[in-house]
């Protein structure tokens, strides 16, 4: 267990009720995308809507978990909008690109932040809000 | 159909204080109101258009109240953050041109150095939920998109400093501006790292304040004392996210620049004076880029050794000291139109006034690079331009 995993807080998300099965997977430790029924493009960030063709039929599809660093920055004094995370010390804030396409929001954990490197291979995690879901965070593969 | 010369800039107030402890956001309006007021020569009767941003409840709507405004035919709250006034200014002036009303008044107020607007981990935005519970700042946000301008184009961190440098070397001759003194590159480097790869002096200044314009006709301009600053055109454009498909090293200018260009029938190279806004020291290398000021992921090489000074420079750039340097009330927009302006009139600190400024170009970001942002263009002109 690294000092990140330690001391990073896993707020919980607000559920909107459209995107409960999002939520609820990530809970049993899956990650899933929507995908829209009418023309299979991949939904980010989640919602029943695609914004390619405007249906609202969605399917709710597993994802590898695996991806690539976007992009990323080192919280090093604890500027955060939310309070708990301003005394969380450092940590990072990345974007991920997922293998299924889509760049998402998350953190990156288990390791040294100032290892962390644009193209790194990474796979998620989930980490326990406590309140019925987890939140996706990545770590380096084959770390 | 266009708003080029069909509106005029004539009034404009830059609130002269940096810290109100002691007075709502409310109050910082009617101050910027009496200002612009003055400024213009006109009557609170005058006006009959609102456009303002900052506050709370119905705000266009509460702030006719607490200004008195019984002539209002026309009102515009659009909240796009920094942005705003730079969307207001075009839209007043669109109003004027279809005859729905003659005499604007746009205000931006805010006091978020004296007052922290709280954030709660339930936000109900519908993105929240996938991106504040990881920690996000607005700091962070723009170092996501430095980081990446810096892998894909080799943009370094010197770089990023000279546009704090232009800034404050401007900035000293600004008395009412925050931080008065120049700094070096090496100033900017040394300064702590808060969000990598941005430092403390990457960052913009935090105050209160405010300011305002009056947008007028024809009409009504051809009977105002001060110099005229024809509006010779605007354009704006939202970038988001792109169903996952974010792209964090250009910004919505990319889109409102070449449209406020082609409205004003002006180029690039035809530029005096920009105002670009400066939030992070990134936010004006992207914009820059954007703008077609110069090459896309030239923007690093185009600030640095003084790109950016008044005197000397590729391209004066912020000559008040920007957000970085002079004031930022959370929202910028309303300052950089009101250095445009004063650049037209040749009003700016002599020092730092560009000679026969005739076009001034003037560009607003809300938002974020780092998410979802609102971007406008304005172009500025001397009457005859």
């Amino acid at each position: 267990m690294t000092l990140t995993e330690k001391v990073l807080p896993a707020p919980p998300p607000f559920v909107h009720p459209e995107v409960k099965p999002f939520w609820e997977a990530t809970a049993e430790g899956r990650l899933v995308l929507p995908k829209c029924l009418e023309c299979d493009t991949l939904i980010w960030y989640p919602r029943p809507f695609c914004p390619n063709c405007a249906s609202t039929r969605v399917e709710w599809i597993a994802a590898s978990g695996r991806g690539s660093i976007y992009s990323f920055t080192v919280n090093r004094r604890g500027q955060a909008d939310l309070a708990a995370y301003r005394e969380a010390g450092v940590y990072v804030l990345a974007y991920v690109e997922l293998e299924e396409g889509p760049r998402v929001m998350t953190n990156i954990v288990d390791c040294d932040p100032d290892s962390v490197r644009i193209g790194q291979q990474v796979e998620v995690v989930f980490h326990d809000t406590g309140q019925g879901t987890a939140l996706p965070r990545f770590r380096p593969r084959g770390a | 159909m266009s708003i080029k010369g069909k509106a005029y800039i004539v009034g404009a107030f830059e609130h002269p204080d940096r810290v109100i402890p002691d007075r709502s956001v409310a109050q910082i309006h009617a101050e910027n109101a009496a200002g612009v007021l003055r400024d213009a020569g006109l009557r609170l009767t005058d006006i009959d258009g609102l456009f303002i941003v900052g506050g709370g409840g119905m705000l266009p709507v509460s702030m006719a109240d607490y200004l008195g405004l019984n002539n209002l035919r026309y009102l515009d709250g659009t909240a796009v953050g920094g942005s705003s006034p730079v969307y207001h200014i075009g839209h007043a002036a669109a109003a004027i041109a279809m005859g729905k009303c003659s005499v604007a008044l746009v205000s931006l107020a805010n006091r978020p150095r004296s007052e922290q607007a709280p954030r709660s981990a339930a936000s109900t935005s519908p993105e929240a939920s996938f991106e504040l519970v990881y920690g996000t700042s607005t700091l962070g946000m723009y170092a996501l998109a430095a980081q990446r301008h810096m892998y894909e184009f080799g943009t370094t961190s010197e770089q990023l400093a000279w546009v704090k440098v232009a800034a404050s070397e401007h900035a000293q001759y600004n008395p009412r501006a925050l931080l008065q003194k120049p700094v070096t590159v090496e100033d900017v480097l040394n300064s702590p790292m808060l969000s990598d790869p941005l430092h403390r002096l990457d960052c913009c200044v935090v105050t209160d304040g405010g300011g305002a314009v009056i947008v007028a006709s024809p009409e009504v301009a051809r009977q105002i004392k001060r110099p005229r600053v024809k509006i010779m055109g605007q354009a704006e454009a939202p970038k988001h996210t792109d169903n996952g498909h974010i792209e964090l090293t250009y910004t919505g200018a990319r889109w409102s620049g070449p449209r406020a260009f082609a409205e004003a029938g002006v180029s690039p190279g035809d530029i005096d004076y920009a105002s670009i806004y400066d939030s992070f020291t990134i936010t004006v290398v992207e914009t820059l880029e954007d703008l077609g000021f110069c090459e896309k992921g030239k923007g690093g090489q185009f600030v640095a050794d003084g790109g950016l000074r008044a005197r000397g420079g590729r391209l004066p750039v912020n000559t008040d000291g920007g957000g970085l340097c002079n004031n930022h009330p959370g929202m910028g927009g309303m300052m950089k139109v009101l250095e445009g302006v004063r650049q037209v009139r040749g009003e700016a600190h002599p020092q730092v006034q560009v000679a026969d400024c005739q076009l001034a170009l003037v560009h607003g970001t809300g938002g974020s690079l780092g998410t979802r942002m609102a971007s406008a263009t304005l172009i500025l002109g001397v009457e005859d331009a």
